[in-house]
């Protein structure tokens, strides 16, 4: 094998990887689209909200502690304790589920039947909110997640895939978390599909996404099943924060890969949550390989906006997405 | 009591179709304009020019421009700041090329540039729709200010990758480069604002206008009682980028003088142009002035309170902004989805009954 093409391979791998971390992503806003019709734009943001609350509540943060420092003139930073990890992500669940009833509680249980558009413009709203209440809680400097997880590349797959090429290759290099996020996403996949298949609570959340009036008209509870869908994507969010936090610091840049998420739900389709996964793989192999072959030619940096293009010519062919139901339009 | 139609009698169609039904609105019509044209240029300062007026004036011009796409034709968009970057990039393109020409038509022409690109990126729009549109616009925006940040061509190869406008003056007196008199500023922005404001109302009116409301409203049924949906919503594309590429030349040209692309225009340039939209109220020209306003002026507000007179860190209030802004437009949403211009019909409802309301 010619070690350009397994640089290629390489590349490919590499780009299959950040896909999942897309995915990931992207599964929470299918769930909460699914099952309430709201285009979740701040999903991003409940990611990293989600993040900083982790590592605020492991490294023993006082909440809120900058201002009320500023207010009261006191000093208070921290509790002196550390969490432990399972424990503090345990809170962080509680929180999120807190946050999921608030959010119903006071904004969208006022915006029943509201327009789709309205909706998703509330959700950027919600958006801009968590991220300053997230900033005002735990502060605005970079954290690091100390969960243990592996970092760096993986060692033993470079040894044993040195021997594929000549002498100037040193065999794929392939982030250990990236393993990790892939592992994970197929877990969280696996168990999603399980509760909404085999579950009372599950059946319920499909039989909402399907139809609300009939739903309702079957004894099931909309605003149980709209908070436990938030919840599930709080959840979701944690664990894609938790991994992008793991990658690059739990900082601001992490609500921005909610909007490298949208072009993977637009070619996945909005619906489904395999198409969640496929659009990721290929959004993220998509901009690795184009930057790989194309980048170089064209001054490079093309992942900025490389998906969207890709979404945008791709829906024009089939607006719907890969997977979406059918647009049916009617006067 | 003065707030009447009673005794105003239209004797014409024209009359009746005026955009001020009611004589004390067309006086105080002409009363803000002649304020804003007579009286402010001469107690105007610095301080007032930068962190008010020249801001909400420009802000005005594209959240028009985004209203007339949004508001009217019912297509939400995500690339203001990508089609503000065009105009500002396409204005600094013809500065330094033509250098002989005067600015104000500069500024114009890269509003017509920018049509141009906006109505390309517009195409999509025919097939996809709704929510797949809006994150489609996405693409405008990362895709130019990738290329305006790549392409040297762009920024005249200077080492910086910033462009920065040269002085240009309009009869004698400067209105871009440094040494620009805060009146001077104010002076064109108001001139662009008043134009693109009349044009606006016009537009949306007439023919065009109601061509996008049926568009936005239905667009099959539209389609069915016989208007083409290509040529309205190319037409609201090339419309508001025209406004927002204007508002973009201002931005660079009179109120920075010197931008880096991706700094000055990113996302967050769209949204903030989208929320003036919607906190003004979608489908209003006046809810694009009241949102304007209401979305420059509240970081000063916030910040003269925050930092002044509470003594809190900047850091913190700036958090503190995000929050009062997520949750302001949450409330709007929920409360009057139809933003400060409802609640100013409103209001003129009440007043034609008060102080007698049956």
């Amino acid at each position: 094998m010619s070690t350009e093409f397994l640089y290629f391979v390489e590349v490919l791998i590499n780009g299959l990887m950040a896909g999942v971390m897309y995915s990931l992503v992207a599964l929470g806003f299918v769930l909460i689209f699914k099952a309430s019709g709201i285009f979740n734009f701040s999903q991003g943001v409940m990611a990293l909200f989600a993040a900083l609350t982790l590592a605020g509540i492991m490294e023993g943060q006082v909440p809120f502690a900058h201002i009320i420092n500023s207010i009261f003139g006191t000093n208070i930073h921290h509790f002196g304790w550390h969490v432990p990890a399972v424990l503090a992500i345990i809170l962080t669940v509680f929180v999120m589920i807190g946050f999921a009833w608030a959010v119903q509680r006071f904004v969208f249980r006022h915006l029943v039947g509201q327009e789709p558009i309205i909706l998703f413009m509330a959700t950027i709203g919600l958006a801009y909110f968590l991220e300053g209440l997230g900033d005002i809680m735990w502060g605005s400097d970079i954290k690091t997640l100390a969960l243990g997880l592996p970092q760096g590349g993986a060692r033993w797959l470079e040894d044993a895939t040195a021997g594929l090429g000549g002498d100037d290759f040193y065999g794929f290099f392939i982030d250990k978390l990236d393993m990790v996020a892939t592992v994970v996403a197929a877990v969280l996949v696996t168990a999603l599909i399980l509760f909404s298949q085999y579950t009372k609570h599950g059946r319920a959340m499909r039989a909402v996404a399907d139809d609300h009036q009939a739903a309702l008209s079957v004894g099931i509870s909309l605003n149980f099943i709209w908070i436990l869908v938030w919840s599930l994507a709080g959840f979701v969010a944690l664990v894609a924060g938790i991994m992008w936090g793991a990658k690059s610091g739990v900082q601001f840049s992490l609500s921005l890969i909610a909007l490298k998420a949208l072009p993977v739900l637009m070619l996945g389709g909005f619906t489904s949550i395999p198409g969640a996964i496929v659009g990721g793989l290929i959004i993220g192999m998509g901009e690795k390989v184009f930057e790989y072959m194309i980048g170089p030619m064209v001054g490079g940096a093309t992942e900025n906006w490389f998906a969207y293009v890709l979404a945008l010519l791709f829906l024009v062919f089939r607006p719907q997405g890969l997977f979406g139901e059918r647009i049916i339009e009617r006067v | 009591m003065f707030y009447r139609e009673a005794g105003d009698f239209k004797t014409s169609y024209a009359e009746d179709n005026q955009t001020f039904p009611i004589k004390f609105d067309r006086y105080r019509y002409w009363f803000v304009l002649a304020v804003a044209f007579l009286v402010i240029p001469f107690i105007i300062n610095d301080y007032w020019a930068n962190a008010i007026f020249v801001p909400f004036l420009i802000y005005s011009i594209a959240a028009i421009g985004l209203n007339i796409l949004t508001g009217y034709c019912g297509q939400v968009s995500l690339g203001t700041g990508g089609f503000m970057a065009v105009g500002a990039y396409a204005c600094y393109k013809l500065m330094t090329a033509f250098p002989e020409v005067n600015i104000l038509i500069h500024i114009i022409l890269s509003g017509g540039i920018t049509a141009v690109v906006g109505a390309a990126f517009g195409l999509p729009s025919l097939r996809i729709k709704g929510f797949y549109l809006a994150v489609a616009t996405l693409a405008a925006q990362f895709f130019l200010i990738w290329l305006f940040n790549k392409v040297a061509w762009f920024y005249n190869y200077s080492a910086s990758g910033q462009i920065s406008a040269p002085e240009r003056f309009v009869g004698g007196i400067a209105v871009t480069g440094p040494n620009t008199e805060a009146w001077a500023k104010y002076m064109v922005c108001l001139v662009f604002v008043t134009l693109c404001g009349l044009a606006a109302r016009n537009l949306t009116r007439g023919t065009t206008g109601r061509k996008w409301m049926a568009i936005r409203d239905m667009d099959i049924a539209a389609e069915i009682i016989g208007v083409n949906p290509l040529k309205a919503k190319l037409t609201a594309f090339a419309v508001s980028s025209f406004f927002v590429g204007i508002a973009g030349a201002l931005f660079f040209a009179v109120y920075l003088g010197a931008v880096e692309g991706g700094e000055a225009f990113g996302i967050q340039k769209s949204f903030l142009v989208l929320f003036m939209v919607i906190i003004g109220g979608l489908g209003s020209i006046f809810g694009s002035f009241a949102g304007a306003a209401f979305l420059v002026v509240l970081p000063v507000a916030l910040k003269m309170i925050g930092v002044d007179l509470l003594g809190w860190p900047t850091d913190i209030v700036s958090h503190f902004q995000l929050v009062v802004v997520g949750a302001l437009i949450m409330f709007f949403l929920i409360k009057e989805p139809h933003g400060l211009a409802q609640l100013w019909r409103v209001i003129k409802e009440k007043l034609r009954l008060w102080p007698f309301p049956h």
